[in-house]
Formats: structure tokens, sequence, C-alpha cells
């Protein structure tokens, strides 16, 4: 696989040049935050920050996103026959997305593909990206990738992994898609011993930087209904007013809702994010409610994370330990305690 | 890629007003494409998204058996957007369908067993499904006797009255329709709530599985009267509903538990159920 090393400014030149077979998205500040956007010669990629606000998780699934067309036109021979939409799925390339936003992909990929069902505009747009990520020097205080199955420089979802070395990045290709990547990729050197040496340096020490352990290794051990019916619920709930930024900036949430839009005689039919903090996401068509009550929905949220998703896929948590619920509730829910609150339940009769 | 979302096209074919209230319609629908009805290849219990274009989807047990060849049918009460529009669709009108989903009557553990179909109100669809079914001349042999407690509120919220008159003619099948009151002189079934009419003429479990589909309530008081006659948990079946988008397990909303009510259900088992978040 091929290692090289570039000077900053070589590797935005170089990003630059792949203009043609890419569409490049690269971490750019605006107003008070990074954000993922598409690179042109007016933005600035900027990889010198903690993380984006909003994860990229709405460029492989976006927030709101068409599936079908159709007329309601009753003179024409197809009026009321849903349809396919054109879609565009040319090769795009997130470069400098954390390895938690990565691994994120990988946690969520078992609901969109699994072997009953295949969500064909995840898969297909999941299939065209190439994930170019950026390792972390210096992870934040709300951090936890390392307690989840992940790390600073984790590889886990990750095609390209890129390591600061200060003047230099130091580009590994990890998958056939980052080799070809970096093939089209022009510019930069040969990595040397002593850059790779450099790297693996960095990325032992930025681990070691993360002194959150949160605890997950019991989790699987437990019995759902028991866990449902814990003590701590209230508690944990009490605070929360549903506002639903959490399931919003969570690169693990894929929860959606289908509606149909209709403006004329022309229709579409669009899915978009939706939130178990919401209690229309559950609500009959009879007025009964399963979770009508704040507890349950906040409840569903944890339970889902960490029972329900571990349990079902034997693939670790739904969590990737990016930390932005942590860093954006408004009133400081903080999932690292609630899942060790989870991990560390004890059934009366235990 | 089979895209799973994509309904197939339908032509309403007939449609039957089933209830005084006309709140309960019975649909029958035809593919425009012949060979989607092939695709269509459903077991009774299982359900389908009615779509209708500009309006949304709505899930809906599958009412016909798949003994009935070129159509397939739903009993759909006026509820919300989906089911209101429906309601005033005509026949002739083009909308999709979108299925078969979710699982189904457990028929391989049923063949050989007396089968007990306890239903109320408008859940008796998959129920009337599974009985056309059973009764079909190439099934009815894997199936001893066959028992059926249905129930509404009035003579008038009956479902497919006129197959319930002829099942009622049949001597191989056990029809004890009831009903919660009525005014009619000429009632000339039951009166009583489902539960108090399953304690009355369901006396045996012996080799037997039940299958309970009806409102909460119903469901609630019917559970006991089965245990106490010796139906173990294993050998009570239940249909459950939820609110549903996808109907393939992945938009989040139908869970108890681990479980997606859409694809791992909507059928359960009281088993199953008594592991699960009481969360429905």
């Amino acid at each position: 696989m091929t290692k090289k090393i570039y000077t900053k400014e070589e590797w935005t030149e170089a990003l630059k040049g792949l203009a043609n077979t890419y569409k490049i998205f690269v971490p750019v500040m605006e107003g008070d935050f990074h954000t993922f956007k598409a690179l042109d010669e007016k933005k600035i990629p900027d990889l010198d920050f903690k993380n984006t606000q909003l994860s990229p998780k709405s460029l492989v699934y976006p927030q709101s996103e068409r599936m079908f067309e159709y007329t309601l036109d009753e003179n024409a021979p197809d009026a009321n026959i849903i349809k396919e939409s054109e879609k565009d799925y040319s090769p795009q390339a997130i470069v400098g997305i954390r390895p938690c936003d990565a691994h994120a992909f990988q946690i969520v990929k078992p609901n969109f593909d699994n072997p009953e069902y295949q969500d064909p505009w995840w898969i297909k747009r999941y299939e065209s990206t190439t994930f170019v990520g950026l390792g972390c020097n210096d992870p934040g205080p709300t951090c936890f990738c390392t307690s989840v199955g992940g790390g600073p420089f984790s590889e886990k979802g990750l095609d390209v992994l890129l390591y600061d070395l200060g003047d230099t990045f130091l580009v590994k290709a990890l998958t056939d898609k980052g080799e070809t990547f970096l093939k089209k990729t022009q510019g930069g050197k040969e990595a040397d011993e002593k850059a790779l040496k450099a790297g693996e340096e960095l990325a032992a020490g930025a681990a070691d930087k993360i002194e959150v352990k949160v605890q997950t290794d019991r989790l699987k051990d437990k019995v759902q209904t028991e866990l449902f019916d814990a003590p701590f619920w209230d508690d944990v709930a009490f605070a929360c007013i549903n506002c639903g930024i959490c399931t919003y900036l969570c690169p693990t949430c894929w929860c959606f809702d289908i509606q149909d839009e209709v403006l004329g005689k022309q229709g579409d039919r669009i899915r978009n994010w939706d939130s178990c903090m919401f209690p229309l996401f559950t609500l009959h068509g009879s007025g009964h409610n399963p979770r009508s009550k704040k507890v349950q929905r906040v409840r569903q949220r944890f339970m889902h994370k960490f029972k329900y998703y571990v349990d079902k896929y034997n693939n670790g948590v739904q969590c990737s330990g990016c930390g932005r619920c942590v860093r954006n509730c408004p009133v400081n829910i903080d999932i690292r305690e609630i899942c060790e609150l989870m991990n560390g339940f004890l059934h009366e009769n235990q | 890629m089979k895209n799973p979302y994509l309904p197939y096209p339908v032509r309403i074919d007939k449609i039957i007003t089933e209830t005084e209230d006309r709140n309960l319609k019975t649909f029958r629908f035809v593919f425009l494409n012949p060979e989607d009805e092939e695709k269509f290849s459903y077991i009774p219990g299982q359900f389908a998204e009615l779509s209708i274009a500009g309006k949304g989807e709505s899930p809906i047990g599958i009412a016909s058996s798949p003994t009935e060849k070129g159509h397939v049918t739903f009993t759909v009460n006026k509820v919300g957007l989906v089911t209101t529009r429906l309601h005033n669709m005509k026949e002739g009108d083009v909308m999709g369908i979108r299925g078969p989903l979710g699982n189904w009557y457990p028929w391989k553990e049923m063949e050989g067993k007396n089968v007990v179909i306890i239903g109320g109100g408008f859940a008796f669809t998959t129920l009337r499904s599974s009985i056309i079914y059973m009764l079909h001349p190439e099934n009815r042999s894997r199936f001893k006797d066959i028992s059926v407690v249905y129930g509404a509120r009035n003579p008038g919220m009956l479902l497919y009255k006129d197959e319930l008159a002829e099942w009622e003619q049949r001597d191989d099948i056990h029809m004890h329709i009831t009903v919660d009151g009525t005014d009619d002189p000429d009632w000339k079934y039951n009166i009583g709530f489902v539960p108090t009419i399953t304690e009355q003429k369901i006396t045996s479990a012996d080799n037997a599985i039940a299958i309970v589909c009806g409102p909460p309530i119903m469901i609630k008081f019917t559970q006991p009267v089965l245990e106490k006659v010796g139906f173990p948990p294993e050998r009570i079946i239940l249909s459950l509903e939820m609110r549903m988008k996808c109907g393939i397990g992945m938009c989040g909303r139908c869970n108890i538990g681990d479980k997606y009510v859409c694809k791992d259900g909507p059928v359960f088992s009281l088993a199953q159920l008594k592991n699960m978040p009481p969360e429905y």
C-alpha cells in the first residue's frame, strides 16, 4: 500500500488537482464552527481543527433525500405511479474525516445493508465514497473513542489515513479504494522510515491523551427486560427537554421518516432524519403511543445504543465516542455516565 | 439492487363497504404488471404498505389468502391521512402496494394441530386470510379441528358477513361469532365479550395452537383465559401493530427491545413477548 509524504501546501494543491475525478469534501471554518463543504476555488480547507460541529453523516445519508417522484396529473399515462428518481453517484471523497466519524459508518452499515434488505441509496453513496481520515493528534476532553472500539488513529472505516506531522502529512493508503485515490493524487514523495516512525509515535501518544475510560464490557450480559426496568431511568431523563439535538448530531443515529410532498401536480416521496426523542415518532393512528412519556423516549435512545444494538449485531455499541452529544446537550446529559450506569447495573436478584 | 421501498403499481378492482358505520372497507387490488403478482408472494399473517402518491404509506395486514389468485385484498379502517384518502378512492384508481412484509403465523408448527383463532373488531383481516388458507382443499387435511371466536361491538360491525354465514354452515370449522351487545331480535349467535365466549367455547388446549388478534384490551383479558385452559405461552400467538414507515427494519420506530415489529414480527408468541420489554 502506498505511503507518501506531502507538505501541507502540496496536499491542498493535490486535492484541487483531483477535482475532475472526485467531488472532494473538506472541513471549512464557517461562522463559529467547522463543517464539511465541497472543495472549490473559494473554499479554504482547514485541517487544523478538533472536529466538525455536524458529523459528515449527511454526505452518505442526507438529512432530506428524495426517494421517488410521481405525477398526479390524471391525463398523464403514468399518473399516481411511484418511480425512482435519477441520482448522482459519481465518486466523492471526504478528506479530513476523523476516525470516530469513519467508524460510525461501520456501525451504521448493518442497519442499511443486511442479508434481508439493502437500502439502495445508502449503499450506493457509501460505495461511491472514499474516506480519507485525519488522525487526532490532540483529542478533546469529551472524546472517548478508545472506549468504544476506536482510537484517535483508528483505521476502521477509512480508506486513507493522514498523520499531521507538523509541516507535512504522512498519507497512508489502507484499502484498494484508498490506493486508487492516492494513485490519482499528484505530488508528494515516498514516505521514509523516519516519517513512518514519527507517525507511529504520534498515534501512540494521542491514544494516551484520552483519559476517560467508559466501561462497556458487561452490557452484553445484561437481561434486556431487567435493564429496561432499571431504577435510574427517571433520573437520567429528568433534565432532558427532548430537543433531539443529540440524535441529529450523532454520527450513528440513523432513524428516518418518510413523507410525501406535492407541488402542483408533481410529487416527491422524501425521507428525512427523524428522532426517537419526539412523541410523533411512535404515535399510532389510534392515538395509542408506546413511547408517549419522555422517560420512555430517553430510555429508548440509550437502550438502543448500548443494549439493543449490542444484542442484535454483536458489533460493539452504537456509539463511536465522538462526544458531540456531550458537548452540545443543552442540559448536560453525558452519554458516558449513562453507559457506565447501564454497564454497572445489577438486578436485585444478582 | 432491488429497491425495497418501491411499491408495485396496482389498480383498485373492487371496493366493499364492510361495516354499517362505513369506516371499514375492503379493497381488492389487481397488479398493473401481471408479473408483479408472483413477486408479491405472501403467507397468511404478513402485511404490506399501501402506498398512495401524494399522501404516503400505511401498513395493513393482508386479508386475502395466497390460495385466492388474481388479486390481493386489504380491509382498511379509516383513521389517518392515507386511509382517509383511500376511503375516498374509486374502483379503477391506481396506487401502490409494497411488500409482502414481516413474518407470518407459524404454519409449520400448526400442522397436525388443532387451531384456535380468536379475533376482535377489525383485527380479523389476517385471520380471514388464515381461515381461507386452511379451509382450502389442498390444505385442510394438514390441520385438525379449527375453532374460531370472532367478536365485534354489534352485528353491523362484523367483517366478511357473507363468509361468516358460509363458515357457520360448514362442519369442518367451529364458528363462535359474538357481539358485545345488540338490540336485534333476530341475532342468532352469541352475545358477550370475546374473553367470556372464549372461556365458554374453548375448553381444551390439547395439541392446540391459539392465534389471537384484536384490540389490546381484548388481548389482555383473553390471555389469562387461554392460560387457564392450559395453553402454554409458546402456543399463544399474537400479531402486533406499531407505527411504521419503512417496513423493513431500518427507520427505527417500531422496535420492542431489539426486535422490529415490521421485520421480526408482526407475529410473536406470548413466550417471546414475555422476554421483551413491555413497550407496545
